[in-house]
């Protein structure tokens, strides 16, 4: 059934102003089109269909300054010989690059879906947990059937088996290959657990949450609840993910015994850029579109959306479990070049301190999500790695390293209350967003204003 | 003719409160409909029952030919359902565009994944063009709905409503804050949308009203006090002493 839109309505009998007249009045008096707005394209300009590199400036220049990075990055590492980079250093940068697709799946379901998440690092962990348990398997079958090959008999499979349960749990106290182990010999199936593992987690708990429409600061506590539960259940032996100790070596890849860290650092980074960039044309293809508009519409008035017939939770829903997902990913990339993952990793301070990079960097806006995590997770490493010089006061001496979180804790709530738009919204001054070509009206500032103060 | 939406022995409670009671009422698929009465007397919770925002402590909600229980069902099924609402105040999505307040508000698949797909094909965009056009939107179509005048607002909304296609409208106070002409206009849009859906108007503006020249249902105290045309309401001993009396 369809209204009867296109013919002209037949005025009734009662109404003296027929409506063909109707188009005088666009809105009634005070809201005239500014001035000059004859010039402007008309109305229907900002239906035509644009390209989604039009729709989405910022990728464009996004992946520009991604591809200097890498370029940059690949010259000065030490893998090429020019040597000016530490391998450690890459392997940093490659790790922040993990960090900055974390931040983007924290940006589409907090910054645009309004759900503030403080569980995305446990996604994140688990990404990590999954992968680390075939680098671990992996290597050390290696190294088992290396030392079992001089014995005058070939060992057998179960030998071999036996020899890496005992090499894996021996500092658990364990000798047997626990359950959630079963999968750890085999890459493709640990890669699949990679995905399912966040995906199904964050699936269940997104359900039950959103379900019982749980919103607000309630679901932040419950998120909190969540990776508490999680990583305090990982702390214990018997969790089958050797408890406190994690997991370790995996910066050494299985078959690549010969390849030197120089070279895996520099092939991580390359990996982790891709990744980005992948991360950022998948996030910015999302939420540019109507998914998006619905996106943005929930974080505002999720009632409201209700009543235009979209199922808010399956979105909400959908977002949790997607980001989860990439979280999950960017995980398994980050602690390869990391080398360790240990459940402190998914303690609950984690996932709120990737909420904190993404409100620095300016929420609601990818690139502003980011340039967040890179800078304050550069910083951090610069602050906390002991190399930030001393202030020596006199009375008191600053040491960064104690000192750190005070002034991020500090540099959070000056961002929340002078400028909550992040460092993302300096961009804004200096290119002020694209308007689709309309002004903003007689009052810009006072608009500029108000949009500062959301 | 068998009716679209029947309402029948409904009652609600807030904190002891009956905002509704025993309140019956129906409506048939090309209806025209007004209600009024004095502020607080359960219209805006009519609708809040009707749309699935409140559950009713008591009584029946049915829907269409086959006679749907609407209280069993979410908002976004009742919304899909065919019921399509228009706030009291203006709710549009200020941050977005005119376009874009309308694209989401046109019919189409509601899930996630077809979110995800959608393409706004070329009649989709016509028929945004078309709406805005109607209610003299389209020099504004790519400003934001925040940066709207009230009135404006109130005429996004409406074509928002339209562009649900909805086969139930329920249109809450639709005239606050137009201009004498713009209420002529929209009594004669609501008027027309009457032939071919069913419309449920409430409001306060006696002349508005008049002009719909249809059946009115006066709600006092959350029930029916009468139902007739105007005249014949207004005529009656009761309504005078509680609404007309007062105002
Ligand atoms: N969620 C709620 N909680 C408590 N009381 C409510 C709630 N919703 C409505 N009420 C009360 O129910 C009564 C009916 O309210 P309602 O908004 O339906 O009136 P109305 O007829 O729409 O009035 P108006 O003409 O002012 O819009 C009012 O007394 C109101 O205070
Ligand atoms: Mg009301």
């Amino acid at each position: 059934m369809t209204l009867p839109l296109t013919e002209t309505p037949t005025p009734a009998t009662q109404a003296p102003a027929p409506l063909s007249s109707f188009q005088k009045y666009p809105g009634g008096p005070g809201a005239e089109p500014p001035a000059g707005s004859g010039a402007e394209p008309r109305g229907s300009a900002a239906l035509a269909p644009r390209s989604f590199l039009a729709k989405n400036p910022s990728v464009f220049w996004f992946l520009l300054a991604l591809a200097v990075l890498t370029a940059v990055v690949t010259i000065l590492s030490p893998a090429l010989g020019m040597g000016a980079m530490s391998t450690s250093f890459v392997k940093t940068l490659g790790k922040t690059l993990c960090l900055c697709i974390a931040a983007l799946a924290m940006d589409v379901v907090w910054g645009y879906t309004g759900i503030l998440s403080l569980g995305h690092m446990a996604f994140f962990g688990l990404g990590g947990y999954m992968i680390g348990q075939w680098l671990m398997y992996a290597r050390t079958e290696e190294i088992v059937v290396a030392a079992l090959a001089s014995d005058p008999i070939p060992p057998t499979a179960i030998e071999i088996a036996q020899g890496v349960t005992t090499q894996i749990f021996g500092v658990v106290g364990s000798s047997d290959l626990p359950l959630v182990w079963s999968f750890a010999h085999s890459l493709p199936l640990q890669l699949m657990l990679v995905v399912l593992v966040p995906g199904v987690l964050a699936g269940i708990f997104g359900w039950l949450a959103f379900r019982s429409r749980v919103t607000g600061v309630y679901l932040s506590i419950l998120t909190q609840a969540m990776t508490l539960a999680l990583s305090l259940y990982l702390f214990q032996n018997d969790s089958g993910l050797r408890g406190n100790n994690g997991l370790s070596g995996l910066q050494n890849l299985p078959g690549l015994a010969e390849t030197s860290q120089d070279d895996l650092s520099i092939w991580f980074f390359w990996a982790s850029a891709l990744g980005l960039a992948l991360a950022y044309l998948l996030c910015a293809w999302a939420t540019s579109g109507k998914f998006g508009s619905v996106l943005r519409a929930i974080r505002d008035d999720e009632a409201r959306v209700r009543f235009l017939g979209y199922p808010v939770e399956g979105f909400k829903l959908f977002v949790f479990t997607a980001t989860a997902v990439l979280c999950g990913l960017a995980g398994a990339l980050y602690y390869p070049q990391a080398g360790i993952i240990n459940p402190a990793e998914l303690a609950p301070i984690a996932s709120i301190y990737l909420a904190v990079w993404v409100a620095i960097g300016g929420r609601g806006k990818l690139y502003g999500a980011v340039i967040g995590a890179a800078l304050v997770s550069l910083l951090s490493t610069w602050f906390t790695g002991g190399r930030a010089p001393q202030v020596p006061l006199g009375f008191y001496t600053i040491d960064w390293v104690d000192w750190w979180q005070v002034l991020l804790g500090l540099a959070f709530v000056c961002v929340t209350l002078f400028a909550p738009k992040g460092i993302g919204g300096i961009f804004d001054r200096i290119a002020p967003p694209d308007r689709k070509g309309a002004p903003l009206g007689p009052d810009d500032g006072a608009l500029m204003e108000k949009e500062a103060r959301e | 003719m068998s009716a679209l939406l029947e309402v029948s022995g409904v009652s609600v409670s807030f904190d002891g409160f009956r905002a509704i009671n025993n309140l019956s009422f129906s409506i048939g698929p090309t209806e025209l409909r007004a209600i009024i009465g004095p502020n607080g007397a359960g219209k805006t919770t009519f609708m809040d029952i009707v749309t699935g925002k409140t559950r009713p402590d008591s009584g029946t909600v049915t829907w269409g030919e086959k006679g749907i229980s609407l209280l069993k069902l979410s908002e976004a099924e009742i919304a899909r359902a065919g019921v399509g609402r228009k706030f009291q105040r203006p709710t549009v999505f200020e941050d977005q565009t005119v376009a874009e307040n309308l694209t989401l508000a046109l019919k189409s698949p509601r899930g996630p994944l077809a979110a995800l797909w959608f393409h706004l094909t070329g009649a989709g965009r016509q028929r945004v063009e078309e709406l805005a056009a109607k209610v003299g939107l389209t020099d504004h179509l790519s400003r934001k709905a925040g940066e709207l005048a009230h009135g404006q607002k109130q005429w996004l909304e409406i074509a928002m409503l339209l562009a649900q296609e909805p086969k139930l409208l329920l249109v809450d106070e639709p005239a606050a804050g137009m201009t004498l002409a713009e209420r002529e206009l929209t009594t004669a849009m609501l008027v027309d949308l009457a032939k071919s859906h069913a419309v449920v108007v409430v409001e306060h503006d006696m002349d508005f009203v008049r002009r719909l020249n249809c059946r009115v249902t006066v709600l006092h105290e959350g029930s029916v006090l009468a139902e007739g045309s105007l005249d014949h309401v207004t005529a009656d001993p009761q309504v005078i002493e509680v609404y007309l009396g007062r105002g």
